[in-house]
């Protein structure tokens, strides 16, 4: 008995690191663009491109590392949009996060008819040429950490490292401050030579970049392929996590640990024979979503200048 | 012995010659030329929205100047960004200030010029050590490892001054350094300022506060509509041939008003009891009332109650307990509304908050109060016809410029913002005009047009309630003044026998009776 509990609880602890894992790279994304001040509601369409061209360079070219490459730089791709039009034009940056959205799932079956026969579906990859496991098979069977780590992907370690790269880069770094000044207060930084221009185009292309991994982090590890339906908004927890998380990378991780344990659990659940329906427990993770961010998130703390494009000789 | 004499014998460290600069088809300076001197104080004086913020950001490469050039030490320059700026010595502390409220005092100077070990990596060790010596070096201590939005103007002011000697500045900047500060601070920033000089540091100080140019300046540039008018020696001349030349009139520092005997009590306030938003009692059982054609001052210290009275007065704050009454009716804890239609009308005391919508334009802004009622608005519909005809209307009574009804007010200077609210709230021909610091930030031109429009409104038997921290200001447009101290009227006087001390020690609570 004591010991289902403890195997049980392995076993939530594991899918909730599988299930955060794209929740994590998506809103690093978040992290970087808004605390330079641009708000970027297009990782959903991000992270669609990327789960599409990680899916996709996976099963052509049957490297895991070169498709997850491939994936960051679709995202960056689309990340350079949504800079283009909120930094260099100042458009309504809610609006072009709009249009990136539907551009993302557009493009992707677009390119999928084109590339698999007319379906909107890409072929699976092979178990060989998805991401590795580092840790299968290192632990005794049966253990405590073995039932937590044995089926992690490579993608978990990743989004972990890049949680503490981006928090050294915002906070240690001289780069990192000048990043956040942008998002406080961009005339601030032009008056001391800041170039706020290019540091936001720096941050909203990282952040597609960071958003495609989160994409791939989906598509080469936790299922092989993409479908249409395969992200359904998780680009949108990602970003909730971000605000959730107070615009930091650790808030943002532990926020999505929160929000991919909510999917764990609707999937731990699932195995059970509930009077439930499935399809209510799958509402789960959305459910805690709206309900946190209702109730736990209190006084926002965004970068004062999150969503105000910036003009130089703006006369007010 | 004129300027140019005096010129010759010193060194030029800044030329900007025939300097203009146009946005669309407006014209902020027209050719002005500006000499700054090694080691001397140079003022740039001129009414809100006169040009003088804007020929500043294009020495310091904010703008790009339409036609001109500027030299540095005898070179040309071409000034395109805040960098070459500080690469020539010039060093920038902004109106409102450039500062990143969450970081630190330290991370503030040192932004853009980071001192950093391997990889880019911060050395906050050696920042804060920097920071620590030139704030010695100068005397302007700060703590480099508060944030700032946890220390005082005053404070933040300083931390922009060093951010500027951070860089090496030997020319330094300072736009209306003194707008956000208290008298006392004033007098250290003035001290500041001489220190800085005696270190051979040049200092371009712009306002439009004539008596800390004559303090602390040795020339004055005097610019008007974005012309350049002149430029003087400060110690020969004063405070009123600055003003003339700043408005290019004769300016009337003390408004003269006829005696005038007061009529009814029309608006009383009985043991009114308000709370702050700490939930501490901040207007404690206080007493008061207007009469009919008088006007009441209220001194007293910032923080003594009267932004809760003015809040309560007008339906923004809720009264605890106590009455407030207008023409015999009570309104305590009426809505805003309730209130404006018992005709009361407010001067608000943050204009750009609570007096304006910024991103209206002058009409909208016009009828804020009465969009709702014919002619502006028909069966639900507004009617622009005919609210523009009553724009324009009141934008030539009350001299608004410029005069487009369509202009946003959030581009309008200080000056004209204020005519637009005093416009709209003296046409609602209010029985209670509340006018709260009506004069905050306003140059010589429009202190004098706001003092007229309120003692025009006691002269048509209306009454006024002026709430002011400008112990001149109260002292020299009331008839009767108040003093209030936390939260209670700690005396009443009659303007013409109230001397200056007397009051000074009642608002500091040293009560008389």
């Amino acid at each position: 008995m004591m010991e289902t509990i403890f195997s049980n609880f392995a076993l939530i602890i594991g899918t909730t690191l599988m299930y955060s894992t794209p929740l994590i790279y998506t809103s690093l994304g978040g992290v970087l663009a808004e605390n330079s001040g641009v708000i970027n509601i297009g990782l959903e369409g991000m992270m669609i491109i990327g789960a599409f061209a990680g899916a996709t360079l996976g099963y052509f070219v049957g490297n895991p590392w070169i498709a997850f490459i491939g994936a960051g730089v679709a995202g960056g791709i689309y990340g350079l949009l949504h800079a283009v039009a909120c930094v260099s034009f100042g458009a309504n940056q809610v609006v072009s996060g709009i249009a990136i959205n539907f551009l993302g799932i557009g493009v992707a079956l677009f390119l999928s008819r084109m590339f698999f026969e007319g379906a909107t579906m890409t072929k699976s990859i092979p178990l060989d040429f998805k991401m590795p496991r580092p840790l299968n098979g290192v632990f005794p069977d049966g253990s405590f950490l073995n039932i937590i780590l044995d089926n992690q992907y490579a993608t978990v370690y990743v989004a972990l490292i890049f949680v503490l790269l981006i928090w050294f880069f915002l906070y240690k770094t001289k780069y990192g401050l000048r990043l956040r000044s942008v998002g406080e207060h961009p005339t601030a930084a032009d008056t001391l030579g800041i170039n706020v221009i290019r540091i936001r185009y720096f941050a909203v292309i990282m952040s597609g970049v960071m958003a495609g991994f989160g994409g791939a982090a989906m598509s080469l590890a936790i299922v092989s392929n993409f479908r249409p339906t395969l992200i359904s908004g998780h680009g949108f927890i990602a970003l909730a996590a971000m605000i959730f998380g107070k615009w930091k990378p650790q808030g943002a991780l532990l926020a999505c640990l929160l929000f991919g344990g909510s999917q764990g659990l609707a999937v731990f659940l699932g195995q059970f024979n509930f009077e439930i329906s499935s399809q209510l427990i799958s509402m789960l993770p959305y459910v805690i979503t709206i309900v946190v961010l209702i109730g736990f998130v209190g006084k926002s703390a965004a970068p004062a200048a999150d969503g105000i494009p910036y003009e130089k000789e703006h006369k007010y | 012995m004129g300027y140019k004499d005096k010129a010759k014998s010193l060194t030029k460290v800044i030329e900007m010659k025939n300097i203009t600069k146009k946005f669309g088809n407006f014209v902020a300076n027209d050719s002005v030329n500006l000499d700054v001197f090694k080691g001397k104080v140079h003022a740039l004086l001129g009414e809100n929205g006169a040009g003088k913020s804007t020929l500043m950001n294009i020495l310091y490469g904010l703008y790009s100047p339409t036609s001109g050039e500027i030299l540095i030490n005898g070179k040309k320059v071409d000034i395109t960004n805040p960098n070459i700026a500080i690469e020539h010595g010039i060093g920038m502390v902004h109106q409102h200030f450039m500062l990143i409220k969450p970081f630190t005092v330290a991370q503030n100077i040192i932004l853009g010029r980071e001192p950093t070990s391997k990889f880019s990596v911060l050395n906050m060790k050696k920042a804060i050590k920097d920071v620590k010596e030139i704030s010695e070096r100068y005397g302007l201590y700060v703590d480099p490892n508060a944030k700032i939005e946890d220390i005082s103007v005053s404070m933040q002011q300083r931390v922009e001054i060093l951010k500027a000697l951070y860089r090496g500045a030997e020319i330094l900047i300072l736009d209306e350094p003194t707008a956000v500060l208290t008298p006392q601070e004033i007098v250290e920033l003035i001290q500041i300022i001489k220190n800085l000089t005696k270190e051979g540091k040049s200092i371009i100080l712009i306002s439009h506060k004539l008596k800390e140019i004559i303090a602390a300046a040795d020339f004055c540039l005097i610019i008007r509509r974005g012309k350049h008018i002149d430029t003087v020696v400060v110690s020969e001349t004063d405070e009123k041939g600055l003003a003339s030349k700043m408005v290019g009139r004769e300016v009337i520092f003390n408004v003269p008003k006829e005696d005038k005997k007061a009529g009814d009590e029309i608006f009383s306030i009985k043991d009114l009891v308000v709370k702050d938003n700490r939930g501490i009692v901040a207007v404690d059982n206080l007493n008061l009332s207007v009469k009919k054609g008088e006007i009441l001052g209220l001194a007293g210290i910032d923080g003594n109650g009267q932004t809760e009275l003015l809040e309560a007065i007008t339906g923004l704050r809720k009264v605890e307990s106590g009455e407030i009454k207008i023409n015999g009716e009570d309104i305590t804890n009426n809505t805003p509304f309730q209130i404006i239609n018992k005709k009361i009308s407010h001067i608000p005391e943050d204009r750009q908050k609570r007096g304006l919508i910024l991103d209206f334009d002058i009409s909208e802004n016009m009828i804020l109060e009465n969009y709702h009622n014919y002619p502006f608005a028909k069966r639900g519909v507004l009617q622009y016809n005919n609210i523009k005809k009553y724009a324009k209307e009141l934008i030539n009574k009350f001299d608004v410029r410029p005069r487009e009804e369509s202009k946003l007010t959030g581009t309008l200077s200080g000056g004209n913002q204020q005519k637009v609210i005093i416009a709209r709230e003296v046409t609602n021909d209010p029985d209670l005009l509340i006018a709260a610091q009506p004069t905050r930030g306003l140059d010589v031109g429009a202190i004098e047009f706001v003092h007229q429009s309120l003692i025009e409104q006691r002269n048509n038997d209306k009454a006024v309630f002026l709430i002011s921290f400008e112990l001149d200001e109260v002292m020299n447009v009331s008839d009767r003044i108040a003093v209030i101290y936390e939260g209670k009227i700690v005396g009443i006087v009659n303007a013409k026998e109230a001397k200056i001390e007397e009051l000074g020690l009642m608002m500091a609570g040293g009560g008389s009776k």
